[in-house]
């Protein structure tokens, strides 16, 4: 979860990496649009190879929740 | 009546004819009266376009055209041809900061070095009739404008672009012409895994200012007209078809 959550702090370019936290509720973060959606889909697809659509990715509102969706899938 | 836009008595090439809009052209081809070759990956799907062909004598041929040795196999197999309709392709939504050396390679070996390796096969093999017409099915995409992800998908396609002004240029001696479709998005099954929501697929529609996604028919037929001698003083153009979306 650790190394989840800092890959996906990763995606920020302005973001201060300690408004990361399992809780955080990513789609609130000044910095999120849908570019930082579709580098976050591409991250997953990425370093853990699973392959998450978009439509899915809206049942999760926290980075926790959206860790649980890829572990559900790998 | 003489119907300029007939393909009867012509031998024509399509590749990726197992979805989407390979599919729809090499039905559309054969309708029109062409024998047609198609050529694709999964046998299943491909078979499954061969029963919908109109008429006989058409030809498939199982092929991963990104493997050298298997598509001058085929080249070497195919009859000459009066058409070449260049159309397998992949979509990939990548963002270039997640981008790696190996997903330029692999697009591009699909998108721009197949296609390019298939026309210098057919043309040292000389499987091109006189007046041949071939058709690059690109994309508005990396040609007409860009879109967030698309960076590499639209790179292989303004390659193309690139390669089939000059190609224009060297065939047009023996009367052979070379046009590429530029299609904006078209409804098909290779967006299924892609990365947009449904919503966002029905915000991005509302870009398009004829209010709709393209059909694979709508490119089909701009694919008929270039291969029929309707076309017979058309080369190097990049046909846009995209519903009005770059107007804006």
């Amino acid at each position: 979860m650790k190394e989840f959550i800092r890959n996906f702090a990763n995606q920020f370019d302005d973001t201060d990496i300690t408004e990361f936290e399992s809780e955080t509720k990513f789609r609130d973060l000044e910095e999120w649009s849908s570019l930082t959606a579709l580098a976050i889909l591409n991250m997953m697809g990425k370093k853990y190879n699973v392959t998450i659509k978009a439509d899915e990715m809206k049942k999760a509102n926290t980075i926790q929740e959206l860790f649980n969706l890829l572990q559900s899938k790998m | 009546m003489n119907n300029p836009f007939t393909l009867f008595n012509k031998t024509i090439l399509v590749t990726g004819a197992s979805s989407g809009i390979g599919r729809s052209i090499a039905i559309n081809c054969s309708q029109m009266g062409a024998k047609v070759i198609i050529t694709g990956r999964n046998e299943n799907r491909l078979q499954q376009t061969y029963i919908d062909l109109e008429g006989n004598g058409h030809e498939k041929v199982i092929a991963d055209l990104t493997d050298l040795t298997q598509l001058k196999y085929m080249v070497v197999q195919l009859p000459k041809l009066d058409g070449v309709v260049s159309n397998a392709g992949i979509v990939k939504s990548l963002i270039t900061q997640a981008s790696e050396p190996k997903d330029v390679d692999d697009i591009f070996k699909i998108n721009t070095f197949a296609p390019i390796n298939l026309i210098q096969f057919l043309l040292q093999a000389k499987k091109l009739n006189r007046n041949a017409s071939i058709v690059f099915i690109s994309s508005i995409s990396g040609v007409y404008c860009g879109a967030v992800g698309g960076s590499l998908y639209g790179s292989t396609k303004a390659a193309i672009d690139g390669f089939a002004k000059a190609l224009a240029l060297e065939v047009a001696l023996r009367g052979i012409r070379v046009n590429t479709i530029n299609p904006g998005m078209i409804d098909t099954n290779i967006f299924d895994d892609t990365s947009l929501s449904k919503e966002q697929f029905d915000e991005d529609v509302k870009n398009y200012p004829l209010k709709r996604y393209g059909k694979p028919g709508d490119v089909a037929y701009a694919a008929v007209y270039l291969l029929s001698d309707a076309a017979e003083w058309v080369t190097g153009s990049s046909l846009l078809i995209d519903g009005g979306y770059t107007l804006k």
